[in-house]
């Protein structure tokens, strides 16, 4: 399956505050009552930012001087909690292509990289540079160069590191891996054979 | 040199190595409930593609579902909707499902193991991240997305990077009144919330070789919250005990063949650890989180941190959790007044959970302001309780008995805090909103103290409140 190389990421920022901001708060669990991912986008951050009235809270994604940013600014164990792939799904479809944060809980990391939602990682210190940017140049682009692993942002480099792993699926094309492992269909059945799972269960009973 | 159960059973069920360095690997045993599995079932659709393997697949409904009337449709026509869509992929596939009216419905965790489905030596992935349960049986279980979900239903695999282990080990022995609940808050204090990423956790030790399946569970379940993408125990006599007899175990010949099997995939006495960590299992205590996320958490009889005794990069957090508790640096944590108690979810809902607290209850009452539920983990424990009557001593302790799910751990059924009410509860995460009020507070602690926290009123201290 060919799938876009995603060399780099370019776009305005807008920083999201805090260590440790977990899948419920990227989105809250009454919104994953759906049975597709359309229109998740909508209820990003629903909590933080909006009252229970539905009133805009004073909130970086609230901020008209954010809008249209493409990369996302965040703090340490960015994505702890819940494997839910909402949580990533929001994100890109509330129009988001990167996240640049100090460090990701890793289900979330491997979820959002599978969608090609490019996660890297930035020291504390240089956070705090990227963060003063954004606030004080809102319109200034940064570039997240995957292949070199660098931030460009407001005439400076920043190291920007990500796993190898997700790093080369990404610049090739291979982040969904769907295509590789129906490729390996023979060697599962083969091993499946051998490893003692029962293969004798009477399939499809809704037990009553 | 020898190897851990983990890198047995990683090698065991390695397909081949992808071409970005992670592994294809088989997963025996997939697990799905409603909320994350609808949307592979689409994804397959629109490539073409079928399941590999429908009989290694178990579904059940477990999120959405209420705990009170279950007449259906719903008054909820979206989670109506969802439980509808699961049962129709199930027909559609050929997935064994777990139904309302099976007498084996429940949380996907509380299942797997009841049904025996959940063996030693397996790798084991579900669309949830509390399917490091599933590890307290010597399993290697990942919580995973949903296109992972799509992956697994698609090629009964998925491609991943192999884990470091780090081996925790709690020896001593446990002081009364502190549960297998309070050794895992324990541990992810100490560790951190991110302490685990890149890590399965081994646990072992003295305290967990006398531990019940049940506790094992009650640790294993939370390893996710310590950023852990898996947690163990090597599997024993106990993992075995449990498992004999259950209806999807093997029977007959094929039982001691299992067993023997069972006993190669333990970590091998000259295995190399990545990392070590021990802890004396004499210095937990009853542990209650006072914060926003299970890492921040004190013994109960200890004092909230304050910025002065915070290090400066959490002091931002430290003030932010605060604010939403609604709670003073540097008070005690013991005497905070509480409205609603909720004794359940995967890590405290199963028959032990709900023995144990029977046996302070019976002839005490729920304080007047405070809603109390008890939420069986499976159709399997609500039947198990009410042989022995443990329903009545809740009911008559001023618990509302309920029917199984996951209700106010996570709140996507009608069983939700109401604005800022504060919540004692046996659940596994107290993030910000995270049972059903944005403004909702939310307590970790284990059953007993949940039990305790309802009678009083207050967070209190369950080994004073029951010796009286």
């Amino acid at each position: 399956m060919a799938l876009r190389k995603i060399l780099e990421v370019s776009g305005t920022c807008v920083s999201v505050p805090g260590d440790d901001v977990d899948t419920d708060r990227i989105i809250p669990a009454r919104y994953l009552k759906c049975v597709t991912f359309e229109g998740l986008g909508d209820f990003l951050f629903y909590d933080v930012r909006f009252e229970q009235n539905g009133e805009p809270k004073n909130y970086s994604l609230n901020d008209p001087r954010f809008d249209g940013a493409t990369i996302l600014i965040c703090g340490r164990n960015f994505g702890c909690g819940s494997s839910r792939e909402h949580a990533p799904q929001a994100i890109y479809r509330y129009g988001f292509r990167g996240i640049v944060a100090e460090s990701f809980a890793d289900i979330f990391f491997g979820n959002a990289t599978t969608l090609g939602l490019p996660c890297v990682s930035a020291s504390r210190h240089d956070l705090g540079r990227i963060r003063q940017i954004v606030e004080s140049e809102p319109k200034c682009e940064m570039t997240i160069d995957l292949a070199a692993e660098v931030i460009r942002f407001g005439g400076d480099d920043f190291p920007g590191s990500i796993r190898p792993s997700a790093r080369d699926a990404l610049i090739n094309g291979r982040w969904d891996p769907i295509g590789e492992l129906l490729e390996g269909d023979a060697l599962v059945k083969e091993r499946m054979a051998q490893l003692p799972y029962p293969s004798d269960l009477t399939p499809s009973k809704i037990q009553k | 040199m020898g190897q851990t159960l983990f890198e047995k059973v990683w090698e065991a069920h390695a397909i081949r190595e992808l071409r970005d360095s992670q592994t294809q690997l088989l997963i025996g045993t997939h697990l799905i409930h409603e909320v994350t599995s609808p949307q592979a079932f689409s994804m397959l659709r629109e490539m073409g593609l079928s399941v590999a393997f429908p009989h290694r697949t178990f579904a059940t409904v477990d999120h959405i579902i209420p705990t009170d009337q279950r007449t259906e449709p719903f008054s909820d026509p979206l989670a109506d909707a969802m439980i509808k869509e699961l049962r129709k992929n199930c027909v559609e596939f050929g997935i064994t499902y777990f139904d309302v009216f099976s007498g084996k419905q429940g949380i996907v965790h509380v299942v797997g193991p009841e049904q025996g489905i959940t063996q030693p030596g397996t790798t084991i992935a579900c669309g949830d991240s509390h399917t490091s349960t599933h590890g307290a049986f010597g399993a290697i279980a990942f919580g995973i997305g949903t296109s992972q979900v799509r992956d697994v239903l698609a090629t009964q695999t998925m491609a991943i990077g192999k884990l470091k282990v780090r081996r925790i080990n709690v020896d001593g022995k446990l002081s009364a009144g502190t549960y297998a609940k309070d050794v895992i808050l324990h541990i992810i204090r100490k560790l951190g919330v991110n302490g685990g990423n890149g890590f399965a956790y081994e646990y072992g030790g003295e305290v967990f070789d006398k531990f019940t399946m049940e506790e094992r569970m009650s640790v294993c379940n939370m390893s996710i919250e310590g950023g852990a993408r898996a947690g163990y125990v090597n599997p024993d006599e106990t993992t075995y005990a449990y498992l004999e007899g259950r209806p999807y175990s093997p029977k007959g010949d094929e039982w001691m063949g299992a067993m023997k099997r069972w006993e190669s995939y333990v970590s091998d006495s000259d295995c190399v650890y990545d990392d070590v960590v021990d802890f004396d299992a004499a210095e937990i205590q009853p542990t209650v989180t006072w914060g926003i996320n299970p890492g921040q958490a004190v013994f109960i009889s200890e004092r909230l941190p304050t910025p002065e005794t915070t290090p400066e990069d959490e002091r931002g957090s430290l003030a932010e959790a605060l604010e939403h508790m609604k709670l003073q640096p540097g008070q005690p944590i013991k005497g905070t007044p509480i409205q609603v108690a909720f004794l359940g979810s995967c890590t405290n809902g199963r028959l032990s959970d709900f023995k144990e607290v029977a046996k302070y209850i019976e002839g005490r009452h729920v304080a007047g302001n405070v809603k109390a539920i008890a939420v069986p983990g499976s159709q399997g424990v609500g039947a198990a309780c009410k042989e022995l009557g443990i329903d009545q001593i809740f009911t008559a302790a001023g618990f509302e008995w309920r029917e199984a799910g996951c209700s106010m751990c996570l709140a996507m059924n009608p069983d939700k805090l109401v604005g800022d009410q504060l919540c004692a509860s046996s659940s596994n995460r107290n993030f910000k909103g995270r049972q059903g009020s944005p403004t909702g507070r939310t307590v970790l602690m284990s059953p007993v103290m949940v039990a305790a926290a309802a009678i009083a009123g207050e967070i209190t201290d369950a080994r004073e409140l029951f010796s009286r």
